[in-house]
């Protein structure tokens, strides 16, 4: 199995990479352009079928040390 | 006083500690290994700056699951005196032994410059040595180094008079130029409700000596030194 976790900054908090990446895309002339966010993608593979199992340990992991909840927000699938 | 100073893969302000509490204070401070499961008997503990583990993840993140750190949150919860500095800070706040977080530079560069600091409150163990209208000049060194806590925090923080320091102009006064990371309320660096654990992005203990241009950042150690030395009996 795989964990597919996907992290991003909450909406609060200001997203300088964000919005840097959001400026680089209006220069270039891409069209109708809105507020861009960057985060982060991480793969967990693991071994074992239970996909109820494992997608319990990979919330507990999300919430203890993958995301940091004070500033991101974060979802998963396993596969 | 007996001072921990910690040392992770990647620390790189360990040594500056060691060296202002030990030759410029007078105080005894050993490096303790993140390793260690034990802080052994120490007064006060010093989280350094650097950028342990490689500030993989997020900055302090992996740090704060080390040994040490575990032996550092039962000593801080034993009333126990812990000071972060920079990417200790960012640890301190990793491990919930602060409240918020240090995010990215509004600017996106990583800033390193001297930068004049206001203490908000000098009623605490890491203040009480700083005359209530002094401005410091402390440098910072930091790429994330922009305080983030949500509404609710902010707003606590101030009720408690958790929040230390605050980047000022030259002046003092608390401006938007003055504030090198973005940082709200332009906040540099606050302590705990218990008041006991205190963190800041800026390097006092690069400012320790005149030869390095500003001892102002002593007054921060001094002050420490002050509240353990008042201490009544040693926290377990």
């Amino acid at each position: 199995m795989k964990a597919k976790i996907v992290i991003t900054p909450k909406k609060a908090v200001l997203d300088p990479q964000g919005k840097s990446v959001q400026n680089a895309l209006e220069h270039m002339g891409y069209i109708g352009v809105g507020a861009v966010h960057v985060g982060k993608y991480i793969e967990v593979e693991l071994s074992g079928t239970d996909k109820e199992a494992a997608h319990k340990q990979i919330d507990d992991a999300c919430h203890k040390i993958l995301s940091n909840p004070v500033i991101e927000d974060y979802r998963f699938e396993i596969e | 006083m007996n001072f921990a100073v910690l040392q992770f893969p990647a620390s790189n302000c360990d040594q500056d500690a060691v060296h202002v509490l030990q030759n410029v204070l007078g105080h005894s401070a050993r490096l303790l290994w993140h390793k260690e499961t034990t802080l052994g008997d120490v007064d006060a503990v010093l989280v350094p700056g650097g950028f342990s583990y490689g500030d993989y993840l997020r900055t302090g993140a992996i740090a704060r699951f080390s040994p040490v750190m575990q032996a550092v949150k039962q000593f801080a919860d034993n009333g126990g005196h812990v000071l972060g500095i920079c990417n200790g800070f960012q640890i301190l706040c990793e491990a919930h032994l602060l409240p918020g977080a240090l995010v990215r530079n509004r600017s996106l560069q990583f800033r390193c410059e001297t930068i004049h600091l206001k203490t908000a409150t000098t009623g605490s163990a890491f203040t009480n040595k700083i005359p209530a209208d002094k401005v410091l000049r402390v440098p910072v060194a930091h790429g994330d180094g922009c305080y983030f806590a949500d509404e609710e925090t902010l707003i606590k923080l101030q009720a408690n008079q958790q929040v230390l320091w605050q980047y000022c102009d030259a002046s003092g006064a608390l401006t938007d130029a003055a504030n090198p990371n973005g940082s709200l309320l332009n906040i540099a660096g606050i302590c705990n409700e218990r008041g006991n654990v205190a963190g800041l992005m800026p390097h006092p203990e690069r400012a320790s000596e005149s030869l390095l241009g500003s001892t102002d950042g002593r007054l921060i150690f001094e002050s420490l030194i002050h509240a353990l030395e008042s201490k009544p009996a040693k926290a377990a």
